[in-house]
């Protein structure tokens, strides 16, 4: 019994580090359309500004350290919101509607950004120190849940739900749907949709910095740490069904508690890994558009 | 509407896999940029003509092992500045042309060839992985050349063209495993990266345990950059094991002991014992975390030697006050020392003079370590192991060393439990 709660507790765990890296494409790539290949390294950046945050923390206030994680947390969303507005406007704004263009653009900035990272920051990963209020673990009947999972988890579905809300609550969100859907139409009732999308963007692109912040805490920090979870982000998004955030939220479900349970019950992460992706390629054959295909009223082509 | 879904979703799959491919690309690691090596060797000729003599430093200096290899390269150097200061080797001054293996084993291949066969140099001292010794093996058993080979290994290996400074598995795995069985530890529970090393160490180790009477309750490889160990731990949980046995290599070591420590795990529920963190890991992973965990290396920094008291002064003064010294930067410092040990000795820089008297087994050095001699016959060193345990302070304490020095034997063929387990390699 206890192993079982371990196991739903790991996967939810795991779910819900795929599902905060993979609700910021499900913005950009699932709403945009655009295939950002520099996601992963959106991931990073947030990952690093956690660093840099707490070195800054320890050089100026040691006395405060306690508090760096919550400052590293908005900055990593702030740099890398910002981050994805300058990339939004510089580049993607002018690659709409050619999606290879973008792929091989956004390939080449994850390549520049990949290796910034290791002539700023060394080819050696970083570490990242838990805040004590998130170190060990509470104990529950011969379990113990660590603290900095249960916050990944509550950070998570906290950034699902903000998302959700900006979407259908207010009058951004309208408008940034109503963009997604139909541009022109949208163009025609007035929307500045160049704003919006550069908004949009930005969002998918803060998402994903936090996202970073978050699994700083499980592991090291280096150049390639974003690649390690873009596969499984992308996975996530076109398993749930691409434009559908609750397909995003089953898609990372599904992957996560396979992986852990594959893992945990039967072999290694490796081979994990291989069925997962097996399990994955044979449902998408019989189901292309995902386990919620979205629906619009677009005419195009 | 549907044609641009089915457009999307090629441009979907396309996508994925590009992405694995440069993930692929990123796991082979590093640039493949060459770059051409500094040569501080301003003669055209190699060898040992005129007053100086040419010998190649062949290490990775970009790329993921860059690192790891800086610290060997530095060590290197700083030999061979103190032998030029006090005269040279037979009156020669060493100059020495460095190049860029790029942490990658093809490159290494190449830059050995270009070394031995274009510079003409009398030795090369390089390497520090598996896949790139075995990558330049042939190079210096073709050109009949030398490599000083300065990394602990899996061993299972003994090339006459390559003399290997660094532990055998008998001078680190072997006399730790002992350790754990005479203190008591029953129940292994054996945890490594997923490559050659981890797997070949495990072999012996679980011939070993069992030739003991004790148990190896469970034993899991992680990919090398696997960020996610909790199904792991869970099997740790769930197998109750005494001692973890940890092969786990570069990152795989961070996350481990992170989410560990998660689950307010400290040495004292969880021991165990490591191969691959030394002094720099320590620095990096956190001494809190790993405060009481044990290592088994031949040198720490903190050996209590009167020449690892120069050893360490040297290398902090000569690149900073705040670098460690480490087993393998101190096993590339004497393959320096060894080298020109050896050519004294046969009077020649000839590399098969040089051989025959190692061959003889009478050549010793007074290492930071202690008394270092290489075995005639197999080419490795015989050398004082050590158990160490991390202290609060991120160096690592002697808690036990073999009173004397332990001759290498890289196939096990002393250790009865390892010839009745026929330990094969793994190539």
């Amino acid at each position: 019994m206890q192993q079982v709660i371990g196991v739903l507790f790991n996967g939810l765990s795991l779910s819900s580090i795929l599902l905060l890296t993979a609700v910021g494409l499900a913005i950009t790539f699932g709403l945009m359309k655009v295939i950002n290949m520099a996601h992963g390294e959106f991931i990073m950046m947030g990952a690093y500004t956690t660093f840099v945050v707490q070195q800054l923390f320890l050089s100026f206030a040691p006395g405060a350290f306690d508090l760096s994680y919550l400052v590293a947390l908005v900055a990593a969303f702030a740099f890398t919101f910002l981050f994805g507005c300058v990339l939004e406007k510089l580049v993607i704004s002018r690659l709409y509607g050619r999606v290879v263009d973008s792929l091989l653009a956004t390939a080449g900035i994850s390549i520049i950004l990949q290796q910034a990272a290791r002539s700023i920051f060394g080819e050696r990963g970083v570490n990242v120190t838990a805040p004590s209020w998130l170190s060990g673990g509470i104990s529950l009947g011969g379990v113990t849940f660590s603290y900095n999972r249960l916050f990944i988890i509550m950070l998570a579905v906290l950034s699902l739900v903000l998302v959700v809300l900006i979407m259908r609550k207010t009058k951004f969100g309208l408008q940034m749907r109503a963009v997604m859907q139909n541009r022109d139409m949208a163009r025609c009732m007035g929307i500045n949709s160049r704003r919006i999308d550069m908004l949009t963007f930005g969002i998918g692109s803060g998402l994903a910095g936090l996202a970073g912040c978050s699994v700083a805490l499980l592991g090291s920090v280096d150049s390639t740490v974003g690649q390690l979870y873009i596969v499984d982000s992308f996975m996530a998004v076109v398993l749930g069904g691409v434009g559908n955030l609750v397909g995003t939220v089953f898609g990372s479900s599904i992957i996560g508690f396979s992986s852990i349970g594959i893992e945990t019950g039967l072999s290694s992460a490796d081979i994990a890994k291989c069925l997962v992706l097996l399990i994955i390629i044979v449902f998408l054959q019989f189901k292309p558009q995902g386990l919620f295909a979205g629906r619009t009223r677009q005419l195009d082509e | 509407m549907k044609k641009s879904r089915q457009m999307f979703a090629r441009i979907a799959a396309l996508m994925l896999s590009l992405t694995l491919a440069f993930s692929l690309v990123a796991c082979g690691g590093g640039s493949s940029s060459t770059g051409g090596g500094t040569s501080t060797g301003g003669g055209t000729a190699g060898g040992d003509e005129g007053d100086t003599v040419v010998v190649g430093i062949l290490h990775s200096k970009t790329g993921a092992m860059a690192i790891s290899e800086q610290a060997v390269i530095d060590a290197e150097i700083l030999a061979i500045e103190e032998i030029n200061a006090s005269g040279g080797v037979l009156g020669k001054q060493i100059e020495y042309i460095e190049e860029d293996g790029a942490s990658d084993p093809a490159t290494f291949a190449t830059k050995a060839e270009k070394l031995v066969s274009q510079d003409k140099v009398v030795t090369v001292f390089g390497c520090w992985t598996s896949s790139s010794r075995k990558a330049v093996k042939s190079v210096f058993e073709d050109y009949e050349s030398l490599l000083w080979y300065p990394v602990q290994y899996e061993g299972m290996e003994q090339s006459p063209n390559i003399i290997y400074t660094g532990a055998a598995p008998n001078q680190q795995i072997v006399p730790a495993v002992e350790y754990l069985l005479d203190n008591g530890y029953t129940k292994f529970f054996l945890i490594g990266s997923d490559y050659v090393f981890p797997r070949t160490a495990n072999m012996i180790i679980t011939a070993q345990v069992k030739a003991a009477g004790a148990e190896i309750v469970g034993e899991e490889y992680a990919a090398m950059d696997q960020t996610d160990f909790a199904s792991i731990i869970t099997k740790i949980e769930a197998a109750k094991p005494d001692i973890i046995v940890n092969t786990l290599n570069g990152t795989g070591n961070v996350s481990f002991f992170k989410q560990m420590a998660e689950k307010n795990y400290t040495a004292a529920e969880y021991p165990t014992m490591s191969f691959s963190i030394a002094e720099e890991e320590v620095a990096t992973i956190g001494p809190d975390i790993l405060k009481d965990h044990m290592v088994s290396w031949n040198y720490y920094q903190t050996t209590d030697t009167p020449e690892n008291e120069d050893f360490v002064a040297a290398y902090k003064a000569r690149w900073g006050a705040n670098r460690v010294t480490s087993d393998p930067a101190e096993a590339a410092y004497d393959g320096v020392y060894l080298w020109k040990a050896a050519v004294e000795k046969a009077g020649s820089f000839e590399v098969a003079a040089v051989l025959e008297v190692i061959r003889t087994g009478e050549i010793s050095f007074q290492a930071p370590e202690g008394l270092v001699t290489i075995d005639g016959a197999t080419q490795h060193l015989s050398k004082p192991v050590r158990i160490g345990v991390i202290g609060a302070d991120g160096l690592i304490e002697e808690v036990y060393a073999t009173p004397e020095p332990v001759a290498p034997d890289p196939y096990l063929k002393g250790y009865q439990w390892a010839v009745d387990a026929n330990i094969q390699p793994l190539e």
